[in-house]
């Protein structure tokens, strides 16, 4: 199911409660809590925000737009998270934006100081949508702690552009843009590292594909789907379920129609 | 998708993957989650360098000892005894001092009282009532508060008190609860009622929902003045040279009750009316900081000492007056007081107390603060609240009343485990927004409270020991 552009016009609207026309490209911005991903919203959004909630949640759900070469790019701040395996509201708000709204390009802010933790979101990210840029924010306060992270190389190693970035300075905002604009308009293809897993769990997802294959012809990976049925996660399920129209109430039966045996 | 009906192939295939992973045996969540963050680690290694590495692991090396394996748990107690022993030792002196002077300007209130002309009644309910409850409070609690709250900021501020939620996640993962419910128990040592507000950090509603019934097992700032009292008396007494240690360590022995009884509940709740997996939480480890003075003086003195007194004053006063009046109206040549403590007594004397400690109890439900000295003013005949000037006066009193260590120990264990004080259950109840659960929170913790009590006691009586 690719999404038409007026299918995906609908689904904003109706799902995400988000107006968006044709000629604008949609920007998704992850992160970690704490990694300055509000201080890049406002310096790229500048004045043109509109902020409320995710529909029915009681989290912030902020969006602003900018232009960059004569093209418009709504950009959609998601809710500050660790991961995306849903274990809190926030998360489960952020997965199903990346999962389902399909946004032209998702750019994911780390935190320089700690690198490690904040790349198990980006390869989280890397699972669902290829479209990625990497921001690596608070480069100026790594400086002062003397880290030094190789651009280039961690580039190579994620497959997708990587963008040095002082938000509070004000410094690499502009290189920003320019990589927003060049994956949106499909002149850069960035192909995200993909984790290989423990013999056990890619044995499993052997055995899950050809079946998740034949349910999902959408844009959304068949390997994402199928390592969340692996993980037992039921919130996934049902969101795939209400975003893909699926009739819930089937579903149910056959949870009833298992309990009863 | 063709002809095929696509949620029958989804449940189809959701069979299918729960037959998969039913067929291993480890966890996928966890495992992939590993592999994750194995990846991760990797990618670090490859492209970052540190220059001065030295600056950077001094945070690591603190890490290391506050949540290694060995060393995690004796730091935690050992620091928990240390803090109590302070406050213990530190509120001895402070608190004679208070007590003199406010009992003084209560001598001084009574002469007033006598020169104006005012009736004997005015006066004992006002002087003899809410001012001397009220002193009585502020002489006890104050003192503790004063340091305790400063201690536990500190705590709070270097950054401490999120590696005691690393250190006891697994453990709480055992018990098929949240980690972070070891945050919302410290913020219960404070205020019970902070505490349940606290748990809204908790996302899962169900594990929230067992943090908010399970807060009352830790000892509130209203319950500490009883237990150092009870303690000092009864127990760190009877070792004259290291009482203060001694008391200490039963504070904490007490305290580590608390925390097994919310770990058993909070497993049994999950086998029973909650039931469900743990979630796994994500925690970030803020690296210590430097507390600055100022702000610990000021957080813990007007946002929590302050606080917590301004409540116990305003509980205290109207309690007093109401408590003198039941104790000096009289029906027939009993007072009310006494008939309320004969009828109470027979239950008391079963598991171990006396009608007048389970009647204070009872009467404490607006605010734990004032359980104790309910009680030594019902067991004094004047009929109001006495002072006690030395430790030694009141332990008098309690033995006169026939207390034995047993009693002392009872009244230890009701303290920690019975109902939640008004403010915590309507607190509950703004939280939940269900009677149900309020119900829960009050019966659960009074029943495990009486059942201790009654065992202990038939236990200590069955093999003759007091």
């Amino acid at each position: 199911m690719i999404l038409s552009a007026e299918k995906k016009n609908i689904l904003w609207q109706n799902f995400l409660g988000i107006p968006i026309t044709n000629n604008q490209f949609s920007v998704a911005l992850a992160g970690n809590p704490n990694v300055g991903k509000s201080t890049i919203f406002n310096a790229l959004t500048g004045l043109h925000q509109h902020t409320g909630n995710w529909p029915g949640k009681t989290v912030d759900n902020a969006q602003g737009s900018f232009q960059h070469q004569k093209k418009i790019f709504l950009m959609v701040d998601l809710p500050g998270t660790y991961s995306l395996l849903a274990h809190t509201v926030e998360e489960q708000i952020a997965r199903d934006f990346l999962c389902f709204a399909n946004p032209d390009v998702t750019v994911v802010v780390l935190d320089a100081t700690s690198l490690e933790r904040n790349l198990n979101l980006a390869l989280q990210v890397f699972e669902i949508t290829p479209k990625v840029i990497v921001c690596l924010n608070l480069m100026d306060e790594a400086a002062k702690k003397d880290l030094f992270i190789d651009v280039p190389s961690l580039e190579r190693e994620l497959g997708v552009p990587v963008v040095a970035t002082a938000a509070r300075q004000g410094k690499g905002l502009a290189e920003l843009r320019k990589k927003i604009f060049q994956v949106a308009t499909g002149s850069v293809h960035p192909s995200p590292r993909q984790i290989i897993y423990s013999s056990d769990v890619e044995s499993a997802l052997k055995e899950l594909l050809p079946l998740v294959e034949n349910i999902s012809n959408n844009t959304l990976s068949p390997r994402w789907i199928a390592l969340r049925l692996l993980d037992g996660d039921q919130s996934f399920l049902k969101s795939l379920s209400n975003y893909l129209d699926i009739d819930q109430t089937s579903f149910q039966d056959w949870e009833v129609s298992k309990c009863a045996q | 998708m063709c002809a095929m009906n696509p949620s029958r192939s989804l449940s189809e295939v959701y069979g299918h993957a729960e037959f998969v992973r039913k067929t291993y045996l480890k966890s996928f969540s966890d495992q992939i989650v590993a592999d994750i963050y194995e990846n991760a680690e990797q990618i670090t290694k490859h492209v970052l360098s540190k220059k001065g590495s030295q600056r950077i692991t001094l945070d690591q090396t603190i890490d290391n000892l506050v949540t290694s394996k060995w060393l995690g748990y004796p730091l935690m107690i050992l620091l928990l005894v240390g803090v109590f022993w302070i406050t213990i030792e530190g509120a001895n002196i402070p608190s004679e001092l208070l007590a003199t002077v406010l009992f003084t300007f209560q001598d001084l209130l009574t002469l007033w009282f006598q020169w104006l002309g005012a009736p004997a009644w005015v006066h004992g309910v006002l002087v003899l009532g809410a001012y001397h409850t009220l002193a009585w409070v502020v002489a006890v609690m104050l003192p503790p508060m004063a340091i305790f709250f400063p201690l536990f900021t500190l705590l709070e501020d270097s950054g401490y008190l999120p590696r005691i939620a690393f250190n006891l996640d697994h453990i709480f993962k055992k018990a098929r609860a949240c980690g972070k419910q070891s945050l919302t128990m410290c913020m219960g040592f404070g205020c019970n009622a902070a505490g349940v507000t606290s748990c809204r950090i908790i996302d899962s509603p169900r594990e929230r929902l067992i943090a908010i019934i399970t807060n009352n097992f830790v000892p509130c700032n209203g319950r500490f003045p009883t237990l150092i009292a009870i303690t000092s008396i009864f127990i760190g007494g009877a070792i004259a040279s290291y009482s203060g240690f001694v008391n200490a360590l039963v504070i904490s022995g007490i305290i580590l009750l608390g925390v097994a009884v919310t770990l058993s509940v909070s497993w049994l709740l999950s086998m029973t009316i909650l039931k469900g997996e743990p979630s796994s939480m994500v925690l970030e480890l803020p690296s210590y900081r430097r507390p600055k003075i100022g702000a610990v003086i000021y957080r813990s003195m007007i946002d929590r000492t302050l606080f917590v007194l301004r409540r116990a004053i305003i509980t205290a006063a109207p309690a007093g007056a109401v408590i003198w009046i039941l104790a000096n109206v009289y029906i027939g040549d009993q007072s009310i007081l006494s008939i309320i403590a004969y009828v109470l007594n027979p239950f008391g004397q079963l598991i171990g107390l006396d009608g007048f400690i389970l009647m204070a109890f009872i009467l404490g439900l607006p605010a734990n603060e004032i359980v104790l000295p309910i009680l030594i003013m019902s067991y004094l005949s004047t009929g109001s609240l006495q002072d006690y000037a030395s430790l030694e006066e009141l332990r008098s009193v309690l033995v006169s009343n026939g207390w034995t260590w047993l009693t002392a120990v009872n009244v230890l264990i009701f303290s920690l485990l019975h109902w939640p004080c008004a403010t915590t259950l309507l607190t509950t109840y703004k939280e939940t927004g269900s009677k149900k659960w309020v119900f829960l929170t009050f019966l659960i913790p009074t029943v495990i409270g009486f059942t201790a009590c009654l065992t202990v006691t038939q236990v200590v009586r069955l093999f003759g020991l007091v």
